[in-house]
């Protein structure tokens, strides 16, 4: 049962010129896409830098105002501050941040920034606290005597796990994870992505996957959306998405990935050539004159692609998938 | 017929000043560079592998960087030459391209302007043969409006636009040796995907070699001849690309390609490797520097000094410990 | 670009309506009024209130504004000076002149002081030369205008008879001249000279960082991966980027200019703009103060102005539309 629903959001922000500064066009960073999101699930947002998938966590978790369309969280709006604090929204879904080094205040020692939002929503003693940051520092696989450092004295994976210790702490829903891992090294990453997973295991928690990396959406993720130009040009299970992609921007994607294949590398040097080739063929199937990704069309119980129309699909499935 | 060598290096160590002590940053690094094959190294982040290629062109801090051991460049040992012995080699014969396109291009000069520039400094050509040169480069790099480019200035590019330009710069005086630290990393997969395949492409028409430093084993897999991994300062395994992906050996490339995710990985934890990568001043200068990483082997398999050693041909690897390996929750054998 | 101009300059007009208002006020709001140094014990009241009463200051306040406005926008009437006796613009007009020299000369000291200095002690940072600009730096941040003012001109005016020790040329020379010329350049070396060594403290030290932070970015290591030779380095790369910031400041050193000459100008009892504002002030001269106060508003927005546009054309990254 999907407890938070997007429906047809738009975030677009004004481009101002012309003489009196008034507003001449919009970015469309986010141009009506949809979205719900069951318990205990983890659904990728895939694409590539610019494509607003960046702007639909932060529209989730209430960073970024939408221009318009619905957020349902147990069917109730809360697309207003005081709707979120009233159904107690902020609490139950939490961000955590690509970008370790500044996410966490350098001032400030790991228990205060794990008890921040504690304190902020549950009334514990000094006592109680600290044995609760505790518990989450342990969740997360760090030292109990990680307690009163200070983010510096961490390195990148741990201070990643800081931030999820202090994202879980509130026993939230939903996650928000932005590109969680792309700063840190292979071994490391491997690390965090297990806690990850432990952790939803633990709390039932569902996470909003936000990567670039196809490789760890693979690994991570139930269900996945591919943004392009601020709408989704494919959704599926995983299964859906890189056994049988269809959207020529999907399979764009899927084809870049370099495999850690030596003997095939020219076989796949060849399939990129021709992706790119069918990207270039079939663009007036998928973008319509101005470019803008035609609406989704259901093809299969889970997967859905946007196409200009069913016939268009034909002619796809005969000629490439 | 044994491809030519166009650059060796010899026993290189680098090393970085922290209040009047040094400490090596690379530990001892030997190997060559052949003509018209692409040389990886891949380690993670502070293992010494941008160090290395830095050294070989000059572009450390030389107040707080100390260079010894040989770097051979057309017979002559090139690891201490002043800045003005560099600026004769660099851009000329050695080519470089950087990781973030954006950052690497001067922002107030026009394209043309930022790619004619070793040109004028490294042949005779007068301007008309220059800025015939650099439309010519720019179309070498898959550039399609050359004339309108060079008028353009960085932020006008997209960025792989940018990396592309960086490439023809690189390019530009027709060098021996072409060094990639990067050259993907900032790019969205799409676009790095274009310019590696750019790359390969370039690779067969330049008659150059190519060091490729990169974190990201895929793309070794996709591009390199031959692999060097590196760990703490040294190489712990230098192999065919081929070889290293079907047969690694040392315990540290094992559990690097463990932990990717893959496929096979699915519903599976990740491999991780136990403990943290040492900090350049706390790094063991005795034993085998991964040995703290798999505690579960017993110190007798490791050797006291490890070196790097042919176990097949063309294929090396550092200390003994990879010999009965097994990782912590296979047991023993 | 041309379009912006235009809008910048329009958009002045409220600008300069607010601040009319705002300076009539506190002209209003000060204590006594141009005839209050008149009244002596033998003076008939009758006669103080006879000239109040045709000077419309008698007047309701707004009736006031209204008639200074209208006749500074009907006439181009400023009013006359009380204690000059001659009309403000004519006032101001030879005073401005007087002033703009004196600012003109300060600029081109300033820049030719500070920019080797900055440029070399960047380059050169940690060395000698470099410790030593930092030296000058703090002792002259240290010192105050007018106590570094009254040093110079107690030594090189009074003790060494260099430099005249107040007014803007000798009298009895005809203008147009060679000696007129040298004349005023003689009066006005020290103050500009004064005036300079204070604004370059900003600018070595904003030059000085700003090349130690352009030798770290990746486009100076590009360039000297090309080969490109040292000092071309920092002629072609380095420099130019590094100039940037102070080019785009030119507008505001101008504003500043203007606000030091009140100092400078006393001091050196050098007739310009400066020095009839302080005087203006302790005669309550109205008039006066409000013209000028305008004036200097005018400026200093006009600066900015120059500042935005100086900006678009050195940094091709900005375009304003």
């Amino acid at each position: 049962m999907s407890f938070l629903e997007i429906k047809d959001l738009k975030v677009h922000y004004p481009i101002r010129g012309g003489f009196f500064h008034t507003i001449q066009d919009y970015t469309y960073a986010v141009d009506g896409v949809d979205l719900s999101i069951d318990e205990g699930k983890t659904y990728g947002l895939i694409g590539e830098s610019g494509s607003g998938k960046t702007t639909i966590g932060k529209t989730i978790v209430g960073l970024e105002k939408p221009t318009s369309g619905k957020i349902l969280y147990n069917g109730q709006t809360v697309n207003s501050k005081r709707a979120r604090k009233k159904l107690g929204y902020n609490k139950e879904v939490q961000m955590i941040f690509q970008d370790v080094f500044s996410s966490l205040d350098p001032r400030k020692k790991v228990i205060d920034i794990i008890a921040e939002p504690l304190r902020n929503y549950e009334n514990l003693t000094k006592e109680e606290e600290r044995k609760k940051v505790l518990e989450l520092l342990n969740i997360v696989g760090m030292p109990g005597d990680s307690l009163y450092k200070y983010p510096h004295e961490f390195s990148g994976g741990q201070r990643q796990r800081i931030g999820i210790a202090r994202a879980i702490a509130l026993n939230p829903k939903l996650i928000v994870a932005d590109e969680p891992v792309s700063a840190l090294d292979l071994s490391v990453q491997a690390q965090v992505l297990n806690y990850l997973k432990k952790i939803q295991k633990e709390f039932n928690l569902s996470y909003l996957f936000i990567s670039h990396d196809l490789g760890v959406v693979k690994h991570m993720c139930d269900y996945i959306y591919i943004m392009h130009r601020g709408r989704f040009v494919e959704a599926g299970t995983r299964e859906d998405i890189y056994n049988n992609p269809i959207h020529i921007y999907t399979r764009r994607l899927i084809a870049a990935i370099p495999e850690i294949d030596v003997k095939n590398k020219e076989k796949y040097y060849m399939i990129r050539k021709k992706v790119e080739e069918e990207y270039n063929n079939y663009s007036s199937l998928f973008y319509d004159e101005d470019g803008k990704v035609f609406d989704l069309i259901q093809i299969s119980d889970t997967h859905y692609v946007a196409i200009k129309d069913k016939e268009a699909l034909k002619n796809v499935e005969n000629n490439i998938a | 017929m044994e491809a030519e060598k166009i650059l060796e290096v010899k026993d290189l160590h680098v090393a970085f000043r922290f209040q009047d002590k040094y400490y090596d940053a690379v530990d001892g690094v030997d190997f060559t560079l052949k003509r018209n094959e692409i040389f990886a190294i891949v380690g993670e982040s502070g293992c010494g592998k941008s160090t290395i290629v830095n050294s070989i062109v000059g572009l450390h801090d030389k107040n707080f960087t100390r260079v010894s051991g040989e770097i051979i460049y057309d017979n002559a040992n090139i690891a201490n030459y002043s800045e003005e012995e560099f600026n004769k080699i660099r851009g000329r014969h050695i080519g470089f391209i950087f990781q973030d396109p954006l950052a690497s291009l001067n922002p107030l000069h026009k394209i043309g302007k930022q790619i004619e520039e070793p040109l004028i400094y490294h042949t005779d050509l007068d301007k008309n043969q220059r800025e015939e040169r650099v439309l010519e480069l720019l179309n070498q790099v898959g550039i399609n409006n050359p004339k309108r480019v060079v008028n353009q200035f960085p932020h006008e590019l997209s960025g792989g636009m940018r990396q592309r330009v960086l490439i023809a710069i690189a390019l530009s005086c027709k060098p021996n040796i072409i060094i990639a630290d990067e050259p993907t990393t900032a790019l969205d997969v799409t676009i790095q995907a274009q310019i590696l395949d750019l790359l390969t492409d370039l690779q067969k028409e330049i008659d150059a070699g190519i060091i490729l430093i990169t974190h990201d084993l895929g793309v070794v897999a996709q591009m390199a001849d031959r692999v060097a991994v590196m760990y703490a300062g040294q190489f712990v395994e230098v192999a065919n690309a081929e070889e290293l992906f079907d047969n690694p050996l040392h315990p540290y490339t094992r559990s690097l390609l463990q932990s990717i995710p893959q496929s096979d990985s699915l519903g599976k934890d990740l491999h991780v490797i136990r403990g943290m990568v040492p900090s350049l001043r706390n790094l063991p200068r005795k034993g085998c520097r991964f040995a703290p990483r798999i505690q579960w082997i017993p110190e007798s398999e490791h050797e006291e000094n490890p070196e790097l050693r042919e176990v097949s041909k063309g294929h090396f690897v550092r200390c003994t410990c990879w010999k009965n390996f097994h990782f912590e929750d296979e047991g023993g054998n | 670009m041309w379009k912006t101009i235009l809008r910048r300059v329009l958009l002045m007009i409220p600008q300069l309506f607010i601040l009319s208002i705002i300076v009539f006020a506190l002209g209003k709001a000060m204590p006594g009024d141009p005839f209050t140094g008149l009244i002596t014990p033998d003076m008939d009241p009758a006669v103080i209130e006879r000239l109040r009463e045709e000077a419309g200051l008698n007047d309701p306040i707004p009736v006031q504004y209204k008639n200074w406005i209208v006749r500074i926008l009907r006439d181009g009437d400023f009013g006359r000076s009380y204690t000059y006796k001659m009309p403000v613009t004519k006032l101001i007009g030879k005073r401005a002149a007087n002033t703009l020299w004196l600012s003109l000369l300060t600029v081109i000291l300033t820049y030719l002081i500070a920019i080797p200095l900055g440029i070399y002690a960047g380059r050169y940072n940690g060395s000698k030369f470099d410790k030593a600009v930092m030296v000058y730096n703090f002792i002259s941040y240290a010192i105050p205008r007018f106590i570094l003012g009254l040093l110079l001109l107690l030594f090189f005016g009074y003790r060494l008879k260099w430099v005249p020790t107040t007014g803007s040329v000798d009298l009895g020379l005809e203008p147009g001249t060679l000696d007129y010329f040298l004349s005023r350049l003689h009066h006005m070396i020290l103050p500009a000279i004064t005036s300079a060594i204070l604004g370059t403290i900003g600018i070595v030290q904003y030059l000085r960082n700003e090349i130690i932070d352009a030798k770290t970015q990746d486009y100076v290591k590009t360039a000297r991966s090309k080969g490109v030779p040292t000092n071309k380095v920092y002629t072609h790369h380095i420099f130019r980027n590094s100039l940037l910031p102070i080019a785009a400041f030119f507008g505001f050193t101008i504003t500043g200019l203007l606000g030091g000459s009140v100092f400078i100008e006393t001091i050196f009892t050098y007739p310009g703009m400066g020095e009839l504002f302080v005087s203006a002030i302790s005669s309550r001269d109205y008039s006066v103060i409000n013209s000028l106060v305008l004036l200097f508003g005018f400026l200093t927005l006009l600066g900015s102005l120059l500042s935005d546009i100086i900006m678009t054309i050195v940094d091709p990254r900005i375009r304003i539309e």
